[in-house]
């Protein structure tokens, strides 16, 4: 019997985040590189580290070979105890009734017998899509406070956006009397996080009443919140203020990414008494050249800079050729860009090369046409021949880029 | 390499006189370099890197800030149930006040005697080098050595202190051992590393306390060059003694040469260091860098040239810092103008300070202070 856990975190980290396209194509949403140094899982994992929660699964399952190896025994999270810490869960074959995680309702429901070694008594579920700082320790004592059965975090976001998130519509006293998923007219712009606290109790007998239930498609926003607050339990919602972002589209990644570089967002992510943690490249400090020119961005470790950055984020191992200029964007680890390339507004996976006078993404101001403008995105390990030109909005991945190659051949 | 055949000893307190004001409250092992590592990093690294996985670092005193580097040996991967790192404070005391080798290998006797490996490596912590240990022992079997010394082939750095000159035949076998000679010109001088069999070292050590005799390369080597067979191993690698505060100061500056970092920091064979969980550094608007070595955590907001500078500094806006080596969480405001300083770490520089050494004499400014 293992000692009993008041909290434990179950972190979904099963989806595929499709909307990412060629960044997600060998990797799980929750592994993507993040902030110079990150990956998003860090954001969740830290939080519960920092909250004191010290039992975490992992609800793993879409290409989970570097999220796995990523997360390992848990030890840069300080999650590597022996009784609790953090603990990968994929989808295993039983003596019946063996499947893959249908829903996230599902993939909790699959893993009971892992949240009841613990006793809990409340159970918080995390996703791996966002990047934010937040004590979750003060949201269950909110849940406790308010006797509450469920109580998830909301975040106000501005009304013309409201309609891409889930709404909560909330009595005076904070309960929920509503849900409006992306509404198409929003009574409200309180937007629900994706951060659920559970009387574990309770959630239990949700669960398998849901997984009864052949119409169900297993979702916790589509089937058992619903069921929840039409049975009338106590449904709360937490204000949360604060940075807090969905990376979950090329678009908001790259935003997000460059908040960092603003100074007018508060997003210390080495703050003493709220550190983000990650496992660390081993890597001696960058250097600046002395022609380089670097400015309003963000240089981990291991790199060699030659050239001109600019509003960027440089991963760790990084090289930016003499006369090669970096504006606007996102440079994952041990990426190369040669002489005389020009990268604006764009993402760059790792391990690739830019040859030499290559010219990736475009400034919108030099665009005429506003609506094809877009980050440029290309996927890891491409290697980009010089005098290419990467338009803007393009998504470029290994085996396109061989076609491609192997097309000019023949011409 | 056989790793589990060698034991890895490292001296951390010797040498401390050559950069005093650096190891006022710190090991030899625990001086900062390079912008985020300490001295040890190299050697413990190099070890971990040969396959070795035992080691025992020797300590005298103030090793406080050693143990707090060291933690479990985590970050060299020498936190194992099998073997790993051991730290070996003084424990007995009949030796008064000495800091020599043989007093501290004759107190961790018991530590020699219980270890089942073969052969010992030994080696100071003063030097900042890349070297493969598996290529020595490969040397040291083949030669049929009893004694293998590390070397390097050039001038004598200043300020070394007592220099071993080895005189050597065309096989590298040595013939004579001279400490501190009137050296003109290129020669084959010792880098203090070692590697020798275990039974062999109890034995010599034994022998020299037998005769009240503590000067290791006087009594432990220079005697026995005619009994026993005593190499040279060359190293052709990029190496810097720290023996002088200008040394350190050079050393750290050589970093900004590309071959002196691919050598140093050769991505197979990685110097570990303890982990800081910081954020990448953020360059300011108007900030300006050139030919600078920058770790995680620092905010630059100034002009930063011909600098090292460490985790979690920060430059202010308008402020200057040329030549400069700033140690971990310093922190220098506005409108300042450094040239030639070494900051230790927690240093504060106010808005508006001017402060200028020379290339010959850096300011040292200690740890903690605000200016």
């Amino acid at each position: 019997m293992l000692p009993k856990q008041e909290v434990v975190a179950m972190l979904l980290a099963g989806g595929q985040g499709s909307r990412l396209g060629v960044l997600t194509k060998s990797l799980a949403k929750p592994a993507v590189p993040y902030g110079g140094k990150y990956r998003i899982i860090d954001f969740p994992l830290s939080n519960c580290v920092n909250s004191g929660i010290e039992c975490v699964g992992v609800l793993t399952q879409y290409q989970p070979l570097e999220l796995n190896e990523y997360i390992g025994n848990g030890q840069p999270w300080d999650l590597d105890s022996t009784s609790a810490g953090v603990r990968v869960l994929p989808p295993f074959q039983r003596s019946r009734k063996s499947d893959w995680y249908k829903g996230t309702a599902n993939a909790i429901y699959q893993n009971i017998p892992y949240i009841e070694r613990y006793n809990p008594e409340y159970v918080i579920v995390l996703s791996g899509d966002h990047i934010y700082k937040m004590d979750y320790s003060k949201m269950i004592a909110f849940h406790k406070e308010k006797k509450a059965d469920c109580t998830i975090a909301e975040i106000e976001v501005p009304m013309e956006e409201a309609c891409r998130f889930g709404i909560l519509n909330t009595n005076g006293d904070g309960s929920i009397y509503e849900f409006d998923e992306k509404p198409k007219q929003p009574r409200s712009n309180q937007a629900s996080m994706g951060i659920y606290v559970f009387t574990w109790s309770k959630l239990r007998k949700y669960l398998e009443a849901d997984e009864a239930d052949p119409k169900s498609s297993n979702d916790f926003g589509k089937d058992v919140l619903p069921a929840m607050l039409n049975a009338g339990e106590r449904m709360f919602a937490y204000p949360f203020e604060g940075y807090w972002k969905d990376v979950g589209t090329i678009d908001s990644l790259w935003e997000s990414n460059m908040d960092l570089l603003n100074p007018k967002i508060p997003l210390d992510l080495s703050e003493e008494k709220w550190k983000i943690y990650c496992r660390n490249p081993v890597m001696p400090p960058h250097y600046i050249s002395k022609d380089a020119k670097v400015q309003n961005s963000l240089i981990a470790e291991g790199g060699n800079v030659c050239g001109t950055v600019d509003f960027a984020v440089l991963f760790s191992g990084v090289y930016i050729a003499p006369g090669a200029v970096v504006r606007d964007s996102i440079i994952m680890p041990n990426t190369r860009i040669e002489e005389g390339a020009v990268v604006q507004y764009a993402i760059v996976a790792e391990n690739c090369v830019i040859g030499k006078n290559t010219v990736v993404g475009r400034r919108p101001e030099d665009m005429e046409n506003k609506d094809d403008w877009g980050v440029a995105v290309i996927g890891d390990g491409c290697v980009i021949p010089p005098d290419t030109v990467v338009p803007p909005k393009a998504m470029i991945d290994r085996e396109q880029l061989g076609k491609e190659v192997g097309n000019n051949a023949r011409k | 390499m056989r790793g589990n055949d060698v034991l890895g000893l490292i001296f951390s307190n010797l040498h401390e006189e050559s950069v005093r004001e650096l190891t006022e409250n710190r090991t030899m092992g625990s001086v900062p370099f390079g912008g985020r590592y300490c001295l040890i990093d190299f050697p413990l690294s190099n070890m971990v890197n040969s396959g070795i996985n035992k080691v025992g670092v020797l300590t005298k005193s103030h090793y406080q800030s050693l143990m707090d580097h060291l933690g479990s040996g985590k970050a060299w991967d020498l936190s194992r149930k099998r073997e790993g790192l051991f730290l070996l404070p003084p424990f007995e005391t009949e030796f008064e006040n000495g800091n020599s080798r043989i007093e501290s290998l004759s107190s961790v006797q018991s530590f020699l005697e219980n270890s089942k490996e073969e052969y010992v490596l030994l080696t100071d912590s003063d030097v900042v080098c890349n070297i493969d240990f598996s290529a020595v022992l490969a040397f040291h079997v083949e030669h049929q050595s009893d004694i293998t010394l590390v070397c390097r082939r050039g001038t004598i750095p200043g300020k070394l202190t007592d220099p071993a000159v080895c005189i050597t035949g065309p096989d590298g076998r040595v013939s004579d051992l001279l400490i501190n000679p009137r050296a003109e010109g290129e020669c084959c001088f010792s880098m203090n590393m070692m590697l020798i069999r275990r039974e062999l070292l109890m034995r010599l050590v034994a022998d020299c306390v037998s005769r009240n005799r503590y000067d290791f390369k006087r009594d432990l080597l220079q005697r026995n060059v005619g009994s026993y067979r005593v190499f040279a191993y060359e190293f052709r690698g990029f190496a810097k003694a720290i023996c002088s505060g200008v040394a350190y100061f050079e050393a750290n500056m050589a970093l900004m040469e590309p071959g002196v970092r691919a050598q140093l920091f050769d991505p197979s064979r990685p110097i570990y260091t303890k982990v800081r969980d910081d954020m990448p550094a953020r360059y300011g608007l108007g900030a300006s860098v050139s030919n600078s070595l920058v770790a995680d955590g620092c905010v630059i907001e100034g002009e930063v040239r011909n600098s090292v500078l460490f985790r979690g500094v920060h430059v202010g806006k308008n402020t200057v810092v040329e030549n400069c080596i700033i140690l971990q969480d310093s922190v220098i405001r506005s409108d300042s103008h450094l040239n030639y300083v070494i900051a230790d770490k927690k240093v504060l520089i106010k808005d508006g300070r001017s402060l200028f050494g020379f290339q010959s004499y850096p300011v040292y400014i200690a740890k903690g202070s605000a200016v």
